[in-house]
């Protein structure tokens, strides 16, 4: 049986095939962009992704793939392509300076060792082309201070006679040259990359232009010598050689070159985090902190928000809605915002807690009164959601189960414990886990509230009411500049470790089902 | 196989689609590009600039993104942009090109640093002098030639700022450094040294004038910036310095005689002690206690001017005592200057504005008439501090004062010395703090 390809065709659904249009036409249209950059696993990607994706909703067999295509897809982009490059720049020196690629970083030296000969003149610079195009070789007419004209190219200097070219009466910069065209400042500006690479040699170095109408004499001051992997100082003599994503002197002064590259460093990132005394050392105390600010504040979150849920659920209980409206202000307000204020609030000679009291409590001064701070601002800034989650769990409670313990005699309390608890928790405790997993990596409330101070004596990386993530951001950016090779490495430490903790929580809750479910 | 051909076919539908769509897409862009490479020449100039500044305030709140309909793109910080646009404009119109100056509100340097190596940032970037080390190790920034005469017109303060591995790597175009401001109405301006300027102080608190000796910011964390001027005034330093007069890193100076007398200094002010030095003054309430009339001394810097000038006190503006029997206060000078992108598409054009236009007399008053910080430029300084007793009062400041370090060690500095700072001022041991802080310095410079 043959069926027309026009039949076929009508069973096709506009939209898909627009779809397919459109997918096609980002590929043609991105992969010139990554052929030009090299960049051929990209490529691949691209036409492997095209090539996928129109199959799947082209061909009228794969019904199931069209609904879980998108999902695998973006699954790849948002969550699976991250955590490989974290894993990935984890084993890199990859920060401040180490961020180019060795010949880019080689190229810079040079280019920023480039220092004008001392007292050199200037010369007034014309850039001229033999014919309109500007894409063509182009040459430097220089005027030095004296109104002598030169032609400059790749090959050297030619004399110019002053029959040959006019020029500006003021600066003596050439306006017209025969069988030349002098270029406009914007057709300079044009010539880019060319430009900033074409230098005039002349005994004493070259000449290179600086802005649109000037150019000076200078010379390479570090010369990258290919073979040898070195770099070497032409004022000083200085060898530099290349080793570990850096140039280091040769004569074990331990001097270096500022500019550094991008190497894989294998699992040094990790070992330091295992090795390194800074590290180490404060280690355990941070994790214990954590573990201790995570559970408290999900504990008294929890805590405060089911009290009150269960006092505006009581039946007598008036003005419900008046007083739910003001439980949420916090909950409205900007955390940022209201952390910053709490921040303020506990200033101990201007603070508003202080002066209210009467007191003088050095609230974020010392290492206990500083966590407990930590542990009330963030009370006030989570209890509402938990009194909303809680308000609503109990709505869920059957009341004839209430009924029943009330009747077989239980006391208030009793049916809150045995009836009301249990239903709540079994709703709730993926919530607190979520909760937990959240407060474990609070980086907001520390850094805005303390920024982990106060620091205990001769400790400046960790401090009391650091947690792991105040503290691995203050590793990896607070000393010598960004190093992300080190964050990723303990990134990725805190994935496996929160996700251990949720696992073990997880499993804890389905136990937890199964008992009440009985 | 016969089920295969349908799947071809439409195929073939979907490519033609997508071509359609193409040449739809395709021609709008050679438009565009066309519209771009026509705005250079003069006729295409009243459309270009009017490009130019829709592009300037609609990118007000995006993040940053290079322009890329404009010749000259500068990233400035969200404050100074408005201003730029003005000079920027006028150069552009001067050279029939378009420009836009694009505000980048947060973490400016980071953002420059980042876009710069994906190749989308600025040609130009706006910043303090200090970001110089770490621009220069990320391969972010070029060096500047200078003439000997352009070099010459700068203040010599201004011109060591900018220069790193004895390159010019940024054009200045103010300077700025900590003062003395006295609320006359409450204590005696131009003290001759700490001990005295304390007693004025103390004088006004008890007078019931005031609640507070003096407002030098601190905080939980300390602030080595605003403590510098007494650090240097006790005799100690951060880095020493190279034979060529530049900071070097290997010689942490956090540790030595000077910074130990500068420690126990900070312990007998300290909340233990005379109780003037407080964490709970920090960079949020220092300025507005003094405008507040709380505290008759502030330390501060020409930032603040604006907020003490709209108070309405009578202050003036004095160096920072140095503590008696010791060395004057020696504040750092910072410097904000203009640099060229080391991956700069215009990088001749930029030259061309940052060399030869920002280095006039003219654009730096004017500047100065925006933002009112000294001119690094010594002729405009010169103009500007006989109209305004300010500025001239905060260069007078500077008399003793010492570069910002611009080397990127300098970030391991901030941390440590900071909470050291604080934890002495709170009544820690201020040998055993400041040995702490040396060391942990010292082992963040050998780690990086």
């Amino acid at each position: 049986m043959t069926v027309l390809p026009s039949e076929r065709l009508a069973r096709l659904s506009w939209p898909r095939v627009v779809f397919v249009g459109l997918v096609v036409l980002f590929a043609v249209l991105t992969i010139p962009t990554l052929v030009d950059k090299h960049s051929w696993t990209g490529v691949a990607v691209t036409v492997a992704g095209t090539a996928i994706l129109a199959y799947v909703y082209l061909t009228p067999k794969r019904i199931a793939a069209r609904f879980l295509v998108p999902g695998t897809i973006l699954l790849l982009a948002f969550q699976v392509y991250p955590i490989g490059y974290t894993i990935d720049t984890a084993f890199t020196n990859y920060g401040d300076g180490h961020r180019l690629s060795q010949s880019q970083a080689v190229a810079q030296i040079e280019a920023d060792s480039v220092m004008e000969n001392p007292g050199a003149q200037r010369y007034e610079l014309s850039v001229a082309t033999k014919t309109a195009d500007t894409s063509g070789a182009f040459v430097f007419f220089l005027t030095d201070p004296n109104g002598k004209v030169e032609r400059g190219d790749a090959a050297g200097l030619t004399p110019v006679p002053d029959s040959e070219v006019t020029k500006d009466q003021f600066t003596g910069k050439v306006i017209t040259a025969a069988g030349w065209h002098i270029l406009t400042g914007i057709q300079v500006n044009g010539l880019g990359q060319r430009l900033a690479s074409f230098a005039v040699p002349t005994g004493s170095g070259f000449i290179k232009s600086v802005g649109l109408s000037e150019a000076y004499v200078g010379q390479f001051t570090m010369k990258y010598d290919a073979a040898a992997h070195t770099m070497t100082d032409t004022r000083t003599g200085t060898v530099y050689k290349a080793s570990d994503g850096e140039f280091k002197a040769a004569d074990g002064s331990g001097k270096t070159l500022p500019i550094g590259w991008k190497v894989s460093v294998g699992f040094k990132n990790f070992t330091s985090v295992l090795t390194n005394a800074t590290i180490r050392g404060p280690f355990l105390r941070v994790l214990v902190w954590t573990i201790a600010f995570a559970v408290l504040s999900v504990l008294s979150t929890f805590g405060l928000g089911l009290l009150l849920a269960v006092v505006m659920d009581h039946p007598r209980m008036r003005g419900r809605r008046l007083y739910s409206s003001l439980l949420l202000l916090p909950y409205a307000m900007p955390a940022f915002i209201s952390t910053l204020v709490w921040a303020s609030m506990y200033n101990k000679d201007f603070g508003l807690l202080n002066k209210l009291f009467g007191t003088h409590i050095d609230w974020l001064g010392s290492p206990w009164s500083a966590r407990g701070s930590v542990l009330l601002t963030n009370l006030w800034l989570g209890f509402p959601y938990m009194f909303l989650v809680c308000a609503g769990l109990l709505q869920a409670v059957p009341q004839e189960l209430k009924e029943v313990a009330r009747v077989d005699g239980a006391s208030p309390f009793r049916v809150f414990r045995s009836v009301t608890m249990p239903t709540v928790l079994i709703g709730a405790m993926p919530l607190l886990i979520a909760s937990f997993g959240y407060n474990f990596n609070n980086f907001n409330v520390i850094r805005l509230l303390t920024d982990g101070a106060p620091y205990p004596s001769g400790s400046s990386t960790a401090g009391d009411t650091d947690i792991l993530i105040s503290y691995t951001y203050r590793l990896s950016f607070g000393g010598q500049g960004a190093q992300y090779g080190l964050a990723s490495a303990i990134s990725f430490l805190l994935f496996v470790l929160v996700g251990l903790i949720s696992y073990a929580g997880f499993r804890q809750t389905r136990q937890l089902e199964e008992v009440y479910a009985r | 196989m016969v089920r295969y051909r349908p799947s071809l076919t439409t195929a073939a539908v979907a490519v033609v689609a997508a071509a359609l769509s193409l040449t739809g897409c395709s021609s709008s862009s050679s438009k565009s590009a066309a519209g771009s490479s026509s705005s250079p020449s003069a006729s295409g100039s009243s459309a270009s600039t009017a490009a130019a500044a829709s592009a300037g305030s609609s990118s007000a709140s995006a993040p940053p993104v290079r322009d890329p309909s404009t010749d000259l793109v500068i990233w400035t910080d969200a404050q100074r942009a408005p201003v730029l646009q003005q000079f920027a404009q006028s150069f552009a119109t001067a050279n029939g090109i378009s420009v836009s100056v694009q505000p980048v509100s947060t973490d400016l340097q980071s953002a420059y640093v980042t876009a710069t190596a994906a190749g989308k940032g600025p040609d130009i970037v706006v910043g303090a002098t200090d970001w110089i080390g770490n621009l220069v190790q990320n391969g972010a920034i070029s060096p500047l030639p200078l003439t000997a005469a352009q070099k010459s017109g700068f203040e010599t303060t201004a011109l060591n700022a900018v220069t790193y591995n004895s390159q010019v790597y940024g054009v200045p175009y103010a300077t700025e450094n900590l003062a003395l401001i006295t609320n006359t109405g409450e204590a005696a301006a131009n003290p001759a040294t700490f001990e005295a300027m304390v007693a004025n102080g103390q004088a006004a608190v008890k007078s019931g004038k005031a609640s507070e000796a003096l407002a030098m910011q601190i905080g939980q964390q300390g602030d080595p910036y605003t403590a510098q001027p007494l650090l240097g005034s006790a005799g100690g330093d951060i880095f020493g310095t190279k034979p060529d007069g530049s900071y070097d890193p290997s010689q942490v100076g956090v540790d030595n005689a000077g910074s130990k007398a500068f420690a126990a200094q900070l312990a007998k002010y300290g909340e233990k002690g005379q109780n003037v030095f407080k964490r709970s003054i920090d960079a949020d309430n220092a300025v507005s206690l003094f405008t507040s009339g709380k505290t008759p001394y502030l330390i501060s810097g020409p930032w603040s001017l604006e907020q003490i000038r709209k108070s309405g006190l009578k202050y003036a503006i004095s160096p920072v005592p140095g503590f008696a029997g010791l060395g004057p206060a020696e504040p750092f000078v910072g410097v904000q200057a203009f640099y060229v992108s080391a991956k700069a598409k215009n990088a001749a054009l930029a030259q061309e504005f940052t060399l030869n236009y920002l280095t006039r007399k003219d654009v730096e008053e004017a500047l100065y008439k925006v933002d009112p910080r000294a001119p690094a430029l010594t002729e405009a300084y010169n103009d500007v501090s006989k109209t305004d007793p300010d500025i001239a009062a905060f260069q007078a400041a500077a008399a003793h004062g010492v570069v910002l370090p611009q080397i990127p060690a300098m970030s391991a500095v901030w941390g440590p010395l900071g909470i050291a700072e604080a934890a002495i001022v709170g009544g820690a041991d201020p040998n055993t703090s400041m040995t702490n802080a040396a060391t942990q310095i010292r082992a963040a410079i050998a780690k990086g």
